[in-house]
């Protein structure tokens, strides 16, 4: 016990102070129990065999007693039909592939809403782009459930969009957008609009305004000045928010569920379902390791943009 | 002064999609109707069916408690860090550290959900802890997450701090603990609470994780007002809604008042210590 102590003394002594270390470890093996090892978790049970029992999955390491010839062996099963099913199912594809497109969808509708918002509010006066962004963000302190729940009564057939269409006269009926994939477009927008306006809008704030003033001066027209100077140097706050949409959106599950038709298939769905429905505890894990393979690039992409940003102050 | 033209249709446009749904969410609590998109006259009923509904009324105890505790938690962790990260320069497993900090923002709640629920069962087997599922399960998975965006708002606040009063109290002797309780605690306050508001709310309103995570008998508000809405509209959700946008409004202004106040209180010092030095 008194070597333990002593080691970790030592150990803690080479990180620096004791204090500083205890603050660096607190977080530190918080987020390893409760991040890291989870991960590791999830990919070992991604290679084992559903089975019913509690808890519904083989085990993958085994000691195997064999008394006769009074040995012990050591047995690893790693079962890779799990994965074999994900490529084999046209199902899985087609939901990776949806969940890819809807995200994307949902990222340039954010896109073409939040630039033009976030480009007017750093070019309003100083003393009101404070709550201009403070009404920016203010929906996303209400639920994120209940914002959703708002579309159902506008996107339902006899809702108020539909009821609006029959009012003026251009449809003749009552129109259901609800459980479709628009009603999904629209829904993932919504939610998503503050994550993209937020970091437009601090790369747009922080421009130099001269360089616009020296554009006009060498005869370039507002739109060039715009494409050639303020597009491209607000090039990564585009790069961020498009990523803070673009990834959580991949694996929503919220949306399509309430908004989205039955043929509405995303890879969070699935994992649902296979996890709730089918209670097949190694497909949903493996569903979820493919899920971070697509996000692999992404979220690294992500890390060094959020690094370099971090760095930059 | 036409490209301005557009700019304004723009933003006016942006803010009514942002406004616009909670407003018609807020008009419709007041329906008589039952049918939430024909208007059947003014009312209040649904409030009143509201405060009778047992289960949603335990169901909110429960999430304000997990999302109460969570958020403290979280703070505590975030603050540590947030120090770690902008103050103690390069140390070994920086690189990690800072992966594991940001990986949760972006992390899909299917993912996060997932793996808690499989370490916990997976502890659960291996040591008999945590026993079974529920409260303590959810606040566990609520701080994990929320920790990540207090330790975000911590890092901003203490990266645009100016690091000089730290070096002046530490010259004048003052103990690194001693500086961080006396100087820098009080200066990143504002962010400490900020960020256990943010951690409240997200607890508040998380469902995914939470239904991976709990066990029978412990079901937060969320995953009530899910179940009910994946059958429909219902005037009592509507009703519910409004609650929470008026208390998240009382709040936020409520908030700005007092640091509105606050900033004019420091000019103020801070003109008064100029005409006195």
């Amino acid at each position: 016990m008194r070597a333990v102590v002593s080691v970790l003394a030592a150990v803690l002594g080479r990180i620096g102070l004791w204090g500083r270390g205890v603050v660096v470890a607190i977080p530190f093996l918080w987020l390893m129990l409760f991040f890291l090892v989870p991960f590791l978790i999830v990919f070992g049970i991604s290679f084992s065999e559903s089975i019913i029992a509690q808890p519904p999955y083989a085990p993958l390491v085994e000691w195997l007693t064999d008394e006769d010839a009074g040995t012990n062996k050591l047995q690893i099963l790693l079962n890779l039909t799990n994965y074999l099913r994900l490529t084999g199912d046209d199902l899985y594809i087609l939901a990776y592939l949806n969940s890819v497109k809807i995200a994307l969808v949902t990222t340039l509708m954010c896109l073409a809403i939040g630039y033009p918002m976030a480009y007017a509010i750093a070019k309003a006066p100083p003393a009101r782009r404070g709550p201009l962004m403070m009404l920016v963000i203010l929906p996303f302190w209400t639920s994120f459930l209940i914002r959703i729940y708002a579309w159902i009564g506008i996107l339902k057939g006899n809702g108020v969009i539909s009821n609006f269409l029959e009012w003026t006269g251009l449809t003749s009926g009552p129109v259901e957008i609800l459980y479709s994939d628009w009603a999904v477009y629209i829904g993932m927008t919504y939610c998503y609009l503050p994550f993209m306006v937020l970091p437009l809008y601090s790369t747009l704030e922080k421009m130099d305004p001269t360089l616009l003033e020296a554009a006009a001066d060498l005869g370039c027209r507002p739109f060039k000045a715009f494409l050639k100077v303020t597009l491209p140097l607000s090039l990564p706050g585009i790069v961020a928010g498009s990523l803070l949409v673009f990834i959580p959106a991949v694996g929503e599950f919220v949306t399509p569920e309430l908004l989205g038709g039955p043929d509405t298939l995303m890879i969070g769905r699935v994992l649902w379902n296979e996890f709730f429905a089918n209670r097949d505890w190694p497909v949903a894990s493996a569903v979820a390791i493919a899920l971070l393979l697509v996000l692999v690039v992404p979220i690294m992409i992500f890390q060094h943009v959020q690094g370099r940003e971090a760095e930059g102050r | 002064m036409k490209r301005f033209g557009f700019l304004a249709w723009a933003l006016w446009f942006g803010y009514a999609f942002l406004y616009v749904p909670i407003a018609l969410l807020v008009i419709y609590s007041f329906n008589e109707s039952r049918l939430v998109t024909v208007w059947g006259g003014f009312s209040t009923k649904w409030y009143g069916e509201l405060l009778n509904n047992e289960a949603l009324l335990s169901a909110a105890g429960l999430s304000l408690q997990v999302a109460a505790v969570s958020a403290t938690l979280a703070v505590v962790l975030g603050t540590c860090a947030g120090m770690a990260l902008t103050r103690f320069g390069r140390f070994r497993g920086r690189t990690l550290f800072g992966g594991m900090i940001t990986a949760p923002l972006v992390m899909p709640e299917v993912i996060t959900g997932l793996s808690l629920l499989l370490l916990f069962v997976a502890l659960e087997q291996l040591i008999g802890w945590p026993d079974g599922r529920g409260v303590t399960t959810i606040t566990i998975a609520h701080t994990t997450f929320t920790a990540s965006y207090v330790a975000v708002v911590v890092q901003s606040r203490l990266a645009g701090m100016d690091g000089s009063l730290e070096e002046a109290a530490m010259d004048l002797g003052a103990r690194p603990a001693k500086v961080f309780f006396v100087i820098t605690l009080p200066i990143i306050a504002p962010a400490l609470v900020a960020g256990w508001l943010l951690a409240f709310t997200l607890s508040l309103d998380d469902v995914v994780v939470a239904s991976f995570v709990s066990g029978p008998g412990s079901t937060t508000l969320p995953m009530v007002i899910f179940s009910s809405v994946k059958f429909g509209i219902s005037p009592q959700i509507n009703a519910l809604a409004t609650l929470m946008v008026l208390v998240v409004a009382l709040g936020i202004l409520v908030a700005s008042v007092v640091m509105a106040r606050q900033d004019r209180q420091r000019k103020r010092d801070e003109q008064m210590a100029l005409q006195t030095g």
